[in-house]
């Protein structure tokens, strides 16, 4: 008898399980508007040009080895990391409070700054604390947290349904009835899966209740320069914080605006009262981090680091960023015109309004289904839509496709 | 080779950066798994063995124990207590640790006398051991020790562990770095197999490859029913997705690359063998040193043990004597990494320990 014969099958997570059903599928006009990867105009992977030229970098010079690298990470790395959502002159980092932790993509900054907040944040090991991330948000947080050991994970009011938009009064309502000390997920822009951010103004009045309340910002920045184009505007709300005084962790993701989602390069950003305060938090991250990695993969740190402190490097990175968020922003806009030329019943103003990789449709499950199987248009239970999905050649038939499940399915 | 594999990958248009599958690339979890098992190990015909990619040999003990700590023994008693050889190497324990377990035992693995490994005090833990009780061991390169169990030693472990139902969970740090030939090093390893136990296997390629920064591993699970690999696999996925979410490419891609074409895998065993040798021959030109400086001691240990690490049984006192009088470095076990040792500094680390061992040392004792 096995000593697992009891363990049961583990449901698969929903958007892999999508993109599975979309490989079965034979139908010749197939799209998959589900997994949130990059994908050119001809549905491709797209490896950054500046990417493949930093990596024949890497690869002939030969000073570079693979040794381990410090469990915290490529010293160059976190600098450089930190200071691209921070700003050049930001004075946290002038006044040596900052430090970054090499992670395992985004998740793994997440991952690490959970283990840690559990261990050390309001209290020790206070695994009561509450967790707060947006309603919806992305499907793995909660499990990051609750895995990390926190037993309460709960929801606060972020899309209204009916206006299609940011809920921000019960949002902030949610903030004002938070026990103090209270983790709040903020996603630092380009929202997951709303694609519905605050305004700055909007940020304003959630810091002002949070510094009031004392409750701890927990960033989430998966889309730095993907979101707008710009990388200073997707780092507004982060900073904005950090001039406000805060302490907080942001967890950075270099896997979509690098393009280098399998090299797993993210990096923990700690903001702190002062330096001695930061380097006794990292003192203590390292012994998490040893515990689960050990120490970071050493490619994607390098590439990014190259990238970052190289002048004509950075500026090509710039750029092929802009390219990507150029061509989401142009879907946007071909989408809605298209629905708006079909008539489609219902306001689509907010396909353009939101803003990153993905949209909130606004399709209810049914649509959805519809959607699914009747026009094999691939997309999430939830009505997000990854734009990036959506090319020249196919941006018809979804229209179309749009149109009739809207018509036909209440 | 690395690199001329490397310059490979990158120069290859076809490959991109997309996401690998939750458990990790699959021709490299298959091979990574023909590796520890030998391709015509009848877990693998049976479809009863498989292999989750991780990062390096930590990621795997690390997705070991949250497997054990959530879903070993469900239905009965859960994870009991986990046992570890003593000494055991580096962070295991803080590991399981991280992962929830907190009964951590050690079963008597080093003999301080003999200096090496003695079987009999093992079994004696082994049988007071608990039932469904986690043996952690090394199927070879022990760490820090160097010290290997012989083939009828495993024999009586496995004996002892079939009868009293222990969980083993196998640790293979650099295989092919022991005995110079891969299939050696997994022996332990594909006799428990061979037996019928179920068991996982910790694989580290950051030794054996040299790929350490890029972190490739592989947890290998070995189940009873092909039906309970994909329940178990699709548990570890479940964990992988809130721990590192996907496992990164580059190392993976360039271990399956060398593994399955015959001219590289030629040229990676080439190297073992290169590496092993030389090891070999620092531990006899330690021991001849030691000999010649008129040691008072035997140290056949030093060349009996073998993988990376020797323990040479130096006392802590003789250790801070070495690190403070003589630049040498090491930890307080006594524990060295032999191929840390280079011909420009063998006679130095000879005569420091020559000095270390015949000295008073009374400004050393605590």
């Amino acid at each position: 008898m096995s000593l697992f014969a009891e363990v049961p099958q583990a449901a698969p997570v929903a958007v892999f399980k999508l993109t599975a059903d979309f490989r079965e599928d034979k139908h010749p006009s197939k799209v998959n508007l589900g997994v949130g990867a990059y994908r050119t105009d001809e549905c491709q992977p797209w490896v950054l040009p500046v990417v493949r030229k930093v990596e024949q970098l890497i690869a002939n010079n030969h000073s570079l080895n693979h040794e381990y690298l410090p469990i915290l990470g490529l010293p160059e790395f976190r600098a450089s990391a930190s200071k691209i959502a921070l700003g050049e002159d930001s004075p946290a980092i002038k006044e040596n409070r900052v430090g970054g932790v090499q992670s395992l993509g985004g998740t793994g900054a997440l991952r690490i700054g959970a283990e840690f907040l559990r261990r050390w944040y309001n209290g020790k090991n206070n695994t009561a604390t509450p967790i707060y991330v947006s309603a919806p948000t992305w499907e793995n947080h909660n499990a990051v947290f609750s895995d990390a050991g926190f037993t309460d994970v709960r929801p606060y009011r972020y899309w209204d349904a009916e206006k299609r938009g940011l809920a921000l009064a019960g949002f902030l309502e949610d903030l004002e009835n938070a026990p103090e000390y209270s983790v709040f997920l903020l996603h630092a822009c380009a929202h997951n899966p709303t694609g519905t951010d605050p305004t700055p103004d909007e940020w304003k009045q959630i810091a002002e209740i949070m510094e009031r309340k004392k409750l701890f910002a927990f960033f989430d920045s998966a889309y730095q320069g993907f979101a707008s184009g710009d990388l200073q505007k997707d780092a507004w709300a982060v900073r904005y914080f950090v001039s406000k005084g805060f302490e907080l962790f942001c967890a950075q993701s270099f896997s979509k605006n690098f393009g280098l989602y399998n090299e797993r390069v993210g990096n923990l950003t700690v903001v702190a009262k002062d330096s001695d305060n930061a380097s006794r938090i990292l003192s203590q991250m390292e012994k998490i981090v040893r515990t689960i990695w050990s120490n970071p993969p050493s490619q994607g740190a390098r590439i990014v680091a190259t990238t970052l402190t190289t002048p004509e490097l950075f500026a090509e990175w710039k750029d092929n960023v802009k390219t990507m968020a150029d061509r989401v922003l142009l879907m946007r806009s071909q989408l809605k015109a298209k629905l708006q030329a079909l008539g489609t019943p219902g306001t689509w103003e907010h396909i353009t309004q939101q803003i990153g990789m993905f949209s909130f449709t606004g399709l209810n499950p049914n649509q959805v289904g519809y959607l699914i199987k009747e026009k094999h248009v691939y997309l999430m239970a939830s009505g997000r839509i990854n734009m990036c999905g959506l090319t020249t050649k196919n941006l018809d038939y979804v229209a179309e496709s749009i149109h009739e499940t809207v018509t036909k399915i209440q | 080779m690395t690199r001329k594999v490397m310059l490979q990958i990158c120069s290859d248009p076809t490959l991109t950066l997309d996401y690998l599958p939750t458990l990790g690339l699959p021709e490299f979890t298959r091979s990574a798994t023909e590796l520890a098992l030998g391709r015509d190990s009848p877990a693998i015909r049976e479809n009863r063995a498989g292999g989750v990619q991780t990062l390096g040999g930590t990621g795997a003990i690390r997705l070991g124990a949250e497997l054990l700590q959530r879903w070993y023994n469900v239905g009965g008693a859960r994870c009991g207590p986990v046992y570890l050889s003593s000494p055991s190497g580096g962070s295991v324990a803080a590991t399981l640790q991280g992962a929830g377990i907190s009964d951590i035992r050690s079963y008597r693995y080093w003999d301080p006398d003999k200096k090496g490994f003695s079987v009999e005090p093992l079994l004696e833990d082994l049988e007071v051991a608990p039932e469904q009780s986690v043996i952690v061991l090394y199927a070879s390169a022990h760490c820090p020790t160097g010290a290997e169990p012989s083939h009828a030693d495993w024999k009586q472990i496995a004996e002892v562990m079939m009868r009293r139902r222990l969980f083993p969970f196998f640790l293979l740090p650099c295989q092919g770095l022991c005995w110079g030939d891969p299939a050696q090093d997994a022996w332990s390893l594909r006799y428990f197999v061979s037996l019928g136990f179920e068991l996982l296997c910790a694989q580290s390629f950051s030794t054996n490859f040299g790929l350490y920064s890029d972190r490739v591993g592989s947890l290998l699970l070995v189940l009873k029913h092909s039906s309970l690999l994909l329940a178990v696999q699709s548990q570890a996925a479940s964990l992988v997705h809130s721990l590192w979410s996907r496992p990164p490419g580059g190392g993976a891609r360039l271990v399956t690359m060398v593994l399955n074409n015959p001219a590289l895998l030629a040229e990676w065993k080439e190297g073992l063998r290169v590496m092993v040798e030389r090891g070999m021959l620092i531990r006899e030109k330690l021991k001849e040193r030691l000999r010649m400086l008129g040691i008072p001691e035997f140290w056949d240990h030093v060349t009996q043990q073998r993988g990376l690490y020797c323990c040479t049984g130096l006392t802590e006192e003789q250790v801070q004597f070495l690190v403070m009088r003589c630049h040498v470095y090491l930890p307080a076990s006594g524990c060295v990494n032999v191929t840390a040792i280079s011909g420009r500094t063998l006679d130095h680390v000879a005569e420091s320990i020559y000095l270390a061992v015949t000295s008073d040392l009374q400004e050393y004792r605590h």
